[in-house]
């Protein structure tokens, strides 16, 4: 008799699309929120496998901060035009019309109009009753309490202190109008296994990810990027080429790079396996107050 | 070059073996002071997951807020939460990854209090392997009896005793030995397969990652050992094939699949396939993935089925082999626990999810409701939150089910309150009730009632069936054709905002210049049963309280004369009617 067991990450799979249909299958109106990393990337191909040889029946949503990567827009437009996805990509406006920015606003302010407020907008506009997100439990502290399928109320809020129990495989999807659920198909995926997917998969991520020379300023500690002439004429002119890649992928003035020679996905696994720092580290808006990340949730963002 | 060339071979060696590797999900649960989140925390640093800036990190915290001195408080980096880390507790269930050279591991930490027994029952309903820490200074108590009782009706196979804080006793063996003694007594009854004991310290690290020198005596394995080596009897039911559709594909005019996870057992391309409940059978056309077609599927995977005939299914509906059947029936008795802070309600109806088949079910009774300290059974009318109960429920539609024991997936279920859509129960299948069975529940005294003529069914349960109270409408006036069209289009509104309505017409019922009289008490008995009548009434009042809807010419805007009585114009009725449940419902 054949030894009938999965792998890891095979399992972690068959329980993503099983996730996945569960959403397709209960709600109106869902969609999946598309931040262009590689988790998302990830995301993205587990929902193309759940529904071939058919196509994805919902959209996938960017919320533009208006300060990502040039080159994440490129790869956006690229792949959602070769994968025939049903892309919206929608940003704040009013913030966006009134110059706010981190480098003017601070991270904080930046981050709550044009993330947390351009999301519960879009999510008011289009009524959408559930919205997927790539976040994984291992990322940080707060997502490791978090149920795959998490209820938010009219205002798109958390509380993490009345989460509906969460058994077996069996999601309670019946929200009341208004209400929604965020769900994490990615919950309990690593970034090992993320990188170990996209590495057998063959999947297309961000160029960012690998290490090439690129101009760097040293602001506060964190290595950041110059990839427009937004950012201060004082911070640029310290620029410098170094050799560096991206952990996690953001709006560039707040997302540090790592010195790093891993040009491919085995050498990143490696740098990994050695490394020092968890990924987050690299997000600057993670360090704006003690317990942010449970308070950024709590208000809406994911 | 020599060496880049062989740290490259190994990286990917080293991902392909690890692309291999197995899971394991593991609960822990214990009480607040025996050590959990630090020997948990320990598992991540020992195994080397945990890096450099979350012990940054930890470093800070532990000095405003650590309560372990001057050492590192590995409970800090698992209590992610804000408020409970200000209270210095756990308070839900928290998922950790961790993996090593032979396997990787998802952790829920769960916590011991009472109050928190539905967390402990969300962490442990996926787990493999159940590790409870006792202290040693205190051995085997009330908690630990519950968390043993808790694993036991979750089904886990697998139990880790670790007899935690060696070092606060000496590492005495004869400590060990008799906390050993004690639970084995304890434990045995429950029928749990594997349970191994392990003396450690997880603050020293004495038989966490590595054996301890101090306990020459214990001649098992170390934890992180067994956790590694354990052999994980297949938590999946490889042996009755089911396959709840969860959705159709239906890309195109020549596609049609049925997505889905197999739920328990194996199919293969031609097998002869039962759709239940239609009864229809076919074979396995093709099984497709992405990643092309399978020639066989087995649980958990997700895959989608094509048939040779074009049989129509659904989501909630079921293929299995057709000489291997589960139980299909609106009747059957399961293990309950109540998580909802909402006590149950006995005339209330619940959704009920199993499968991919949601419906709405009843409890009709409960046998008893069992002490998860001591087990003990009592009787009891319903369940409160954190209390287990063996009930027998009835739903609105056949599921299709095996006993939990048997087969995890279809035996398992989930209650939704239909008004705040809280996970308010969770359940497990133990076996179909006959409804002969259910008869039993008719006591000698409802028969007595039932041949006086005393309905069994209370005015309270329909109302909360129904969702309303019983009104009665009368519809006056000297023009049939506009009353009735007032009746039914004042039906139609109720029916569609949920109001459940019916009309009656003295002229179709054939009281026509009859028995006015009976035509009332007909209305009157209705009404008094929870429904909502609107008569067309003929001859005057059917009823003193009944609200009445005159129609005449002139008006134009419903006259309340006064609370029970509006003159509405029959050129407006429809508008007329939205006033009406606007201002009356």
């Amino acid at each position: 008799m054949p030894e009938y067991k999965l792998s890891h990450l095979k399992e972690l799979e068959a329980e993503s699309i099983h996730i996945i249909r569960e959403v397709a299958a209960e709600f109106e109106n869902p969609v999946m929120l598309y931040s262009i990393g590689k988790d998302s990337s990830v995301m993205v191909r587990l929902a193309e496998k759940a529904f071939a040889p058919g196509r994805v029946p919902f959209p996938l949503m960017h919320i533009d901060s208006k300060w990502k990567f040039k080159e994440m827009i490129e790869f956006r437009d690229k792949y959602a035009a070769e994968h025939h996805w049903n892309l919206i990509v929608e940003y704040n406006k009013e913030a966006y019309e009134a110059g706010v920015g981190p480098f003017t606003h601070g991270s904080k302010v930046h981050t709550d109009l044009m993330k947390t407020q351009a999301l519960l907008h879009a999510l008011d506009k289009y009524k959408f009753d559930a919205a997927f997100g790539g976040a994984r439990r291992d990322e940080e502290k707060s997502r490791a309490k978090e149920r795959i399928f998490s209820f938010r109320d009219r205002f798109h809020q958390w509380d993490p202190k009345n989460q509906r129990p969460e058994l077996w495989d069996i999601y309670n999807t019946r929200v009341n109008k208004g209400e929604s659920i965020r769900v994490f198909p990615l919950s309990n995926w690593t970034e090992l296994d993320i990188w170990q997917y996209i590495r057998i998969e063959n999947i297309p991520i961000v160029p960012l990810y690998f290490a090439k020379e690129r101009p760097i300023v040293n602001i506060d500690g964190n290595l950041i990027m110059v990839d427009d002439d937004r950012m201060p004429e004082e911070y640029r002119k310290r620029a410098k080429m170094m050799k560096v890649r991206f952990r996690t992928l953001g709006c560039y003035p707040l997302t540090g790079a790592i010195e790093s020679e891993a040009d491919t996905i085995e050498k990143i696994v490696e740098e990994m396996m050695v490394t020092t720092k968890s990924e987050r580290t690299t997000r600057v808006i993670d360090f704006d107050q003690e317990a942010s990340m449970e308070q950024k949730k709590r208000e809406g963002y994911f | 070059m020599n060496e880049t060339k062989k740290d490259k071979l190994n990286i990917s060696e080293f991902l392909d073996q690890d692309e291999k590797k197995d899971l394991l999900r593991l609960l822990t649960a214990g009480s607040v002071d025996d050590g959990k989140s630090t020997l948990i925390g320990r598992l991540l640093f020992d195994s080397k997951k945990l890096y450099e800036d979350q012990l940054d990190a930890l470093e800070r915290d532990s000095k405003r807020v650590g309560n372990a001195g001057d050492n590192i408080d590995y409970a800090l980096l698992l209590d992610g939460l804000k408020a409970e880390r200000e209270q210095g507790i756990t308070i839900d269930v928290a998922y950790r990854y961790f993996s090593t050279n032979k396997r990787k591991f998802i952790i829920a930490d769960t916590p011991g209090h009472e109050q928190y027994t539905r967390n402990m029952i969300t962490g442990g309903s996926t787990a493999n392997l159940a590790i409870i820490l006792v202290d040693a200074r205190t051995g085997v108590i009330t908690q630990t009896r519950r968390h043993t009782y808790l694993v036991s009706l979750l089904g886990i196979k697998h139990i880790v005793l670790a007899v935690n804080k060696m070092d606060l006793v000496n590492y005495d063996k004869n400590v060990f030995d008799k906390i050993v003694e004690e639970y084995r007594k304890f434990v045995e009854p429950l029928g749990i397969p594997d349970v191994v004991c392990i003396p450690l310290s997880a603050l020293k690290g004495d038989n966490v990652v590595d054996k301890s020198e101090n306990m020459t005596w214990y001649t098992g394995r170390a934890l992180l050992d067994f956790l590694e080596t354990v052999h994980i009897a297949n938590d999946h039911n490889l042996k009755d094939f089911r396959y709840p559709i969860q959705y159709v594909l239906r890309p195109n005019l020549n596609f049609r699949g049925f997505s889905g996870r197999v739920a328990s057992g194996v199919v293969h391309k031609g097998d002869e396939v039962l759709a239940i409940p239609s009864g229809k059978k076919s074979r396995v056309k093709s099984i497709t993935t992405y990643d092309g077609e399978l020639d066989e599927a087995f649980s958990p995977q997700s895959v989608t089925l094509t048939l040779e005939d074009e049989i129509d299914l659904s989501r909630g509906e079921m293929l299995v082999h057709p000489d291997n059947v589960p139980h299909i029936s609106r009747y059957f008795e399961a293990m309950l626990v109540w998580m909802d802070e909402k006590d149950m309600e006995r005339d209330q109806q619940y959704f009920i999810k199993q499968t991919t088949n949601t419906t709405r079910v009843h409890i009709e009774r409960i046998r008893y409701k069992v002490d998860v300290n001591t087990m003990e059974q009592s009787m009891t009318d319903a369940l409160t939150l954190n209390e287990i109960g063996r009930a027998v429920f009835v739903t609105n539609k056949p599921i299709f089910f095996d006993s939990y024991k048997k087969n995890k997936s279809c035996g398992s279920f989930v209650l939704i309150d239909p008004i705040t859509n809280n996970t308010c129960a969770v359940g497990m299948i133990i076996d179909e009730v006959k409804s002969s069975d259910l008869a039993s529940t008719i006591t000698e005294a409802d028969r007595k009632k039932m041949q006086e003529g005393v309905s069994a069914v209370t005015v309270a349960e329909r109302e909360k069936h129904l969702g309303h109270e019983g009104r009665l409408f009368s519809v006056v006036g000297d023009n049939l054709a506009a009353q009735r069209e007032c009746a039914y289009m004042l039906e139609r509104r109720l029916f569609d905002i949920g109001h459940f309505a019916v009309v009656l017409d003295a002229e179709t019922l054939g009281l026509k210049n009859r028995d006015n009289a009976a035509f009332a008490a007909i209305a009157e008995t209705l009404v008094g049963q929870g429904l909502t009548v609107i008569c067309i009434d003929l001859y005057g009042e059917v009823k003193a309280d009944a609200f009445t809807i005159g129609i005449d010419k002139e008006t134009s805007q419903p006259v309340e004369r006064d609370k029970n009585f509006c003159t509405i114009n029959r050129q407006h009725i429809a508008e007329a009617v939205e006033n009406i449940i606007n201002i009356k419902l």
